[in-house]
């Protein structure tokens, strides 16, 4: 196989004495979702930040192209292609739909110390954003404000924005958490159809989308890796019965 | 009428009074709204980061207060100073005074923010008022208005209170016009949008200091355009314009008009400056002295405005506007 896009070694992250992220290796490659999965409070979103540059790990390396990228800020993170979605919606409320994804898609300006020309006439960065817009499907609402959308739709913004960034890496946290059942099942296949020319990171409590799209599957209860494997060795593996599954149930 | 129009014909009929103002008015009023224009230049450059940004600077007369100075530094003693030098110069030194003061300060927010700036301020203020520099706490003297001379040849005079005016008024226009295209370039959208979210606009990308350091130093030069020609107008130049009671009062020009819109700021420059004024004319009524307590009066009316209108005085024009939309008798809903 070929090398991974994003790597982390024996990845660490302390708050005071609790350990929310121990000693996590995971490999990310092109073409691939890798989706984590795991009890609330197992550190998949503090990891997931570790990797968009929100936080600094606290120990270990996170290898992007090959480079160590642990301790670069969250705007140099994204400017090396790696896009994140919140589990929180993290959208701008007072914008229109349009506006959340036009500034998006304007950080790929190469700079936007720009101070004359109206920003409407950057016609490439609009065309960006309304292309992320009807990726997830939401270009009928681009001049709505963004507060007025339904929890589901915001979601969606949220992805939009990412994608309108163009990155090579995709760090989805909880991209289906408070959408309805058409909602859930649009944006499943829309993550399909960005799996081929993207690495992705899946956070999700939705079962059957998670085996449904996951290639490779990795179990973190209480910070560390119980697991990590094809689906199919998950579902089978006994420690992952017991500690997750079984304990548990699917969420279906 | 839409309401962008209607605000667009209103901004337009102030701007046509304001260009006929000099043709009836004496010479008092015709200098008393050269000194408005002059704080609303300044509020639309605190506006520029209280209101865009979001960064709430208690120390905004620095960059005022250094711009006049700079003015009394740049003129020969009994001389004027060239404009067209000593403008750039003064600008620019209030530029570099938002540059090294945004490098430190920007690297704080919210509360910490206003201490800082205001500490940074009141560094400056005892520099000059405790120094020899400029004259210590008298203050020094600008004794000519700067000469606007092009090799010989004299657009205009400052000498002439007329002329002043006018210059003012074209400032307040190409300001504020170069605002609303800044604000509507895309660094203007970088700004709001830190405003709003800044951690999502640093996981989009963007070097959020950096934006907000140009924005705090613009701020900064515009602030210093506005004290260089208070300073040119007042003649004089005191450790005053550097105090925090400066900083606080543009600070309630922009608040009191309106954070956010620009227009509020103007508005709330020429509101602050009139209400004191009319207070301080006021009679005596029943024994006691309004005008000599005219302060009470002006804080009492702030707190009234703050709590009755809070996005500020400009939205009593929208009020005004909804109501009449709603024909007579007409039931809500």
């Amino acid at each position: 196989m070929s090398e991974a896009v994003l790597r982390t070694e024996r990845l660490s992250k302390h708050f005071g004495g609790l350990v929310a992220v121990n000693d996590v290796s995971l490999e990310f490659f092109a073409d691939q979702i890798h989706a984590v999965i795991g009890p609330n409070g197992a550190g998949k979103t503090t990891l997931t930040s570790l990797l968009s540059g929100d936080l600094s790990c606290t120990s270990g390396c996170i290898f992007l192209d090959g480079e160590d990228v642990a301790g670069l800020s969250a705007d140099r993170i994204s400017q090396r292609g790696v896009g994140r979605s919140y589990q929180k919606t993290n959208i701008f409320l007072p914008f229109t739909v349009l506006e959340n994804c036009r500034i998006a898609a304007q950080s790929r300006l190469p700079s936007s110390m720009r101070f004359v020309r109206a920003a409407l006439a950057y016609r490439d960065v609009v065309r960006e954003a309304e292309r992320a817009l009807a990726e997830v499907g939401l270009e009928h609402k681009a001049q709505e404000t963004a507060a007025t959308l339904s929890h589901g739709e915001q979601r969606q913004l949220e992805i939009a924005m990412t994608l309108a960034t163009r990155p090579r890496v995709l760090l989805l946290d909880e991209p289906l958490a408070g959408m309805g059942g058409e909602e859930s099942a649009r944006m499943v296949e829309l993550l399909q159809t960005l799996k081929p020319a993207h690495a992705m990171l899946l956070v999700e409590h939705d079962m059957d989308a998670v085996f449904a799209l996951a290639d490779r599957l990795t179990v973190m209860v209480e910070g560390r890796v119980l697991e990590s494997g094809t689906p199919d060795a998950i579902r089978a593996s006994a420690a992952v019965q017991e500690a997750y599954l079984g304990s548990e149930g699917l969420h279906a | 009428m839409p309401r962008t129009t209607r605000a667009t014909a209103v901004l337009l009929l102030c701007l046509l009074a304001l260009a006929l103002l000099p043709l009836f008015a004496e010479k008092y009023y015709i200098q008393l709204f050269t000194k408005m224009m002059i704080m609303a230049v300044f509020a639309m450059s605190l506006d520029l980061l209280v209101g865009f940004a979001g960064l709430v600077s208690l120390g905004h007369a620095a960059f005022f207060g250094l711009a006049g100075y700079a003015l009394a530094f740049a003129a020969p003693q009994y001389e004027a100073a060239n404009l067209w030098l000593s403008l750039p110069l003064a600008m620019a030194c209030s530029g570099l005074l938002a540059l090294v003061i945004g490098a430190l300060v920007l690297r704080t927010s919210g509360i910490y923010f206003i201490m800082v700036t205001l500490a940074f301020a009141q560094m400056l203020f005892f520099l000059f008022h405790d120094t020899k520099i400029g004259g210590g706490a008298d203050g020094i003297y600008v004794y000519a208005k700067p000469a606007a001379a092009i090799a010989g040849w004299e657009p205009f005079t400052l000498e002439n209170y007329t002329h002043f005016y006018f210059v003012m008024l074209v400032l307040l226009v190409l300001v504020y016009v170069a605002l609303r295209r800044l604000l509507d370039s895309p660094f203007g959208r970088v700004i709001v949008g830190i405003r709003v979210n800044e951690q999502r606009m640093r996981s989009l990308g963007y070097r959020t200091f950096r934006y907000k350091l140009v924005c705090f130093v613009l701020a900064g030069m515009l602030a210093g355009m506005a004290g260089y020609f208070a300073a040119a107008q007042f003649g004089f130049v005191s450790p005053e314009t550097l105090s925090w009671h400066q900083s606080g009062g543009v600070l309630m020009m922009v608040i009191l008009g309106g954070m956010g819109t620009l227009t509020g700021a103007v508005v709330g420059a020429f509101a602050m400056i009139l209400l004191e004024l009319g207070l301080q004319g006021l009679p005596e009524i029943g024994g006691m002295d309004i005008a000599k307590h005219w302060q009470l009066f002006m804080g009492a009316f702030i707190v009234g405005a703050v709590l009755l209108l809070p996005h500020g005085l400009l939205s009593l024009f929208r009020l005004g506007s909804r109501l009449r939309r709603k024909p007579a008798g007409a039931h809500d809903e």
